[in-house]
């Protein structure tokens, strides 16, 4: 059974003592496309790891030193991160996919003194020239440098063993543990400090819900200095003796070879690779011969009303033999959350026996606050709050729509270094989320949207963007998003406010203006889907925009950015009538 | 060996047949991206397509930061 958290006060004790409870059992497996290059136990783990954490430690890391990682999902990530928790310091965990520059601004922003990073990475970076100004640095280790590389006065990773023994730092609930830089759709990334109690508290709450044991098997094919990888693809499964997987390549060829080689229990996705999940097997689906599409379909049919209250994995596997064969066999549920997930998506994968737990949360709140636990399956929410999370919506209108407010051990202390900011969202000891959502009478949430960019009808009706968003789904663009046209153009007015929607076109042909008009096709569309909203919510008009919209790592638009491009390069005399 | 022009031209073609848009479209400099219509999977695709033709293995990190033909041709000469 997992550990007791309660019983440890910071991560790096609870790791040490899952490194024991669990000596035989495998913790990593880490494959490269049809390769495996590693498979630790738990005990190969910690003897991997501790010489790591003894020569941070004769390089002068200490309780409270801050060291960054930058790699990709691999074997190493997770050892490097047990001897900076062993050593007592704070991690922070840095997206490899920014670009070198991004990745030097938030070196320089957290003042890390120990950097453990992968070659390439550093090469990239040690070729700015602003990587000159990382004055604190005092240790770099790469991973993986080739034989005769410059290291650009970092030591191989490889190389910085020691056969001394280190020694353990314990740390209180209370100390900081990692800084994480979130990713918004709206600003600049913020340094979210979060405790060793932050960590334990949420752990707790997520393996209630979804418990991991020995012998199961996460893919973490999300980035694991994100909140949820970090949680779901490293703190819960060692923590409960279970092993994660990690693949070097992220080609589908490969991540579909691993579910089949290595019998994957869980995995988290964002919602757009569920969506093109979705879109693969319903291809493959309507390939099918006739008769067996329409045993296929019955199956479906049968498995969705035998689960009606809540899955049943091993009548679903029995049931739809084929389909979870390709999934491996083993596939308890899969994650997602992040932006919006459309819910015949997720009525999809459940009728084929596959849950997709749909949540909400942010790094803020120290990852998730809410989850759909299955009991009974709901498409149409982002779950109930976890276990030991308040959840309020402050000042909601008519509809009990307001913004979405949360208490919990789970939460955030601060930004780093920037009370203004940490002001605004935590305030009485309530995080504010900026996101809009209400109860429904079950406890479950339904999130609208963001606050700032809304309208509020001449009868006081708050009208949000994203929710007639759905409407449109599946337009004939390459991309679009609706805004209210005061969040672009603001007017210092409470009436006359308007919904418009951004359309970027696929493909406009040669020549064409980049904000001409709409075509036909497109505007009649749209004109159709706005008839079916009542109206208030309709939109009143449309701009072209010729341009990719501006997305976060995660692919979520950046409206905020977005809204800015087109303000500058707009007025709203480009508006057409909808 | 073939050249970096060789290498970038037969990289245009396969583009071309991989996502069937007409090969006089496509030119090295062009982000693939954009020009294809693309998401980061579909590279990927791509990428292991040229990988079997060029008979060299790029990680994935090889394509990370690139979006045109001529830096892909590049990463992948560099391995020849």
């Amino acid at each position: 059974m997992m550990l007791d958290l309660r019983e440890y006060s910071c991560l790096g004790a609870a790791l040490r003592a899952a490194l024991d409870r669990w000596p035989n059992e495998i913790c990593l497996i880490e494959a490269d496309r049809d390769r495996e290059n590693s498979r630790l136990t738990y005990t190969q783990f910690k003897q991997a790891a501790l010489p790591v954490a003894r020569s941070l430690q004769d390089a002068g890391l200490k309780s409270g030193s801050r060291a960054a990682i930058i790699m990709t999902n691999q074997s190493k990530w997770l050892i490097s991160a047990y001897a900076i928790f062993y050593d007592g310091g704070i991690l922070v965990p840095l997206d490899y996919k920014l670009t070198a520059a991004e990745q030097i601004a938030l070196l320089a922003h957290s003042a890390v003194e120990f950097l453990i990073v992968e070659y390439h990475l550093w090469r990239a970076i040690a070729q700015l020239p602003e990587s000159k100004s990382l004055h604190s640095l005092k240790r770099i280790l790469v991973t993986e440098a080739p034989a005769k590389a410059e290291l650009f006065g970092a030591q191989r990773w490889e190389e910085a063993g020691s056969s001394d023994e280190p020694n353990f730092v314990n740390r209180e609930r209370t100390d900081p543990a990692c800084i994480v830089y979130s990713s918004g759709t709206g600003g600049r990334p913020k340094g979210c400090v979060l405790t060793h109690g932050n960590y334990l508290e949420q752990c707790m709450a997520l393996t209630a819900l979804f418990p991991f044991w020995p012998g199961v098997r996460y893919l973490s094919i999300l980035p694991t200095n994100h909140a949820i990888d970090f949680m779901v693809g490293f703190i819960g499964p060692f923590t409960c003796g279970a092993t994660v997987v990690h693949l070097r390549t992220l080609r589908p060829e490969y991540i579909r070879d691993a579910f089949t080689r290595y019998h994957i229990t869980y995995m988290s996705l964002v919602p757009l690779v569920l969506k093109n999940l979705e879109k693969g097997l319903r291809q493959r689906f309507s390939d099918l011969p006739p008769g067996k599409k329409r045993a296929l379909d019955f199956m479906i049919r049968l498995n969705r009303a035998l689960t009606k209250n809540h899955p049943r994995p091993k009548l679903s596997r029995l049931l739809l033999r084929d389909v979870h064969k390709a999934f491996g066999g083993e596939l308890r549920a899969l994650f997602t959350g992040g932006a919006f997930t459309e819910p015949s998506t997720l009525q999809f994968f459940y009728d084929l026996g596959i849950p997709v737990a749909n949540g909400y949360g942010c790094t803020e709140a120290g990852t998730a606050i809410t989850l759909n636990d299955f009991k009974p399956f709901r498409a149409d929410t982002v779950g109930k709050p976890l276990p030991g999370m308040e959840l309020k919506i402050l000042n909601p209108g008519e509809d009990k729509v307001g913004e979405v407010a949360v208490r919990s051990k789970t939460v955030m202390s601060h930004y780093l270094d920037d009370p203004d900011q940490t002001a605004d969202v935590l305030q009485n000891g309530w995080l504010h989320t900026g996101d809009l959502g209400h109860l429904d009478s079950d406890g479950h949430l339904h999130l609208v949207g963001r606050k700032k960019n809304m309208i509020v009808t001449e009868e006081g009706k708050n009208i949000y963007p994203e929710d007639i968003e759905n409407v449109f789904e599946g337009l004939p663009v390459k991309e679009f998003c609706i805004f209210a046209a005061n969040y672009i153009w603001p007017k210092r007015t409470m009436i006359g406010e308007q919904l418009i929607m951004v359309v970027h076109l696929d493909d406009p042909a040669p020549g064409t203006p980049a904000h001409s008009e709409t075509p036909k096709n497109i505007r009649d569309e749209i004109s159709a889907r706005n008839r079916t909203l009542a109206n208030y919510k309709r939109i009143s008009g449309i701009i072209r925009w010729g341009h990719d919209f501006p997305r976060t790592a995660a692919l979520k638009i950046k409206r905020n950015v977005l809204a800015e491009q087109i303000r500058d390069s707009l007025t709203p005399n480009h508006v057409e009538q909808a | 060996m073939p050249t970096l022009a060789d290498t970038t031209e037969q990289i245009l073609n396969l583009a071309a047949q991989h996502f069937k848009v007409p090969r006089e479209t496509l030119s090295a400099d062009d982000d693939f991206f954009k020009k294809l219509d693309i998401n980061s999977l579909q590279a990927l695709e791509l990428l292991t397509r040229l990988e079997n033709h060029f008979h060299v293995e790029l990680p994935d990190y090889e394509l990370q930061g690139v979006t045109d033909f001529r830096t892909l041709a590049e990463r992948i000469q560099s391995r020849l």
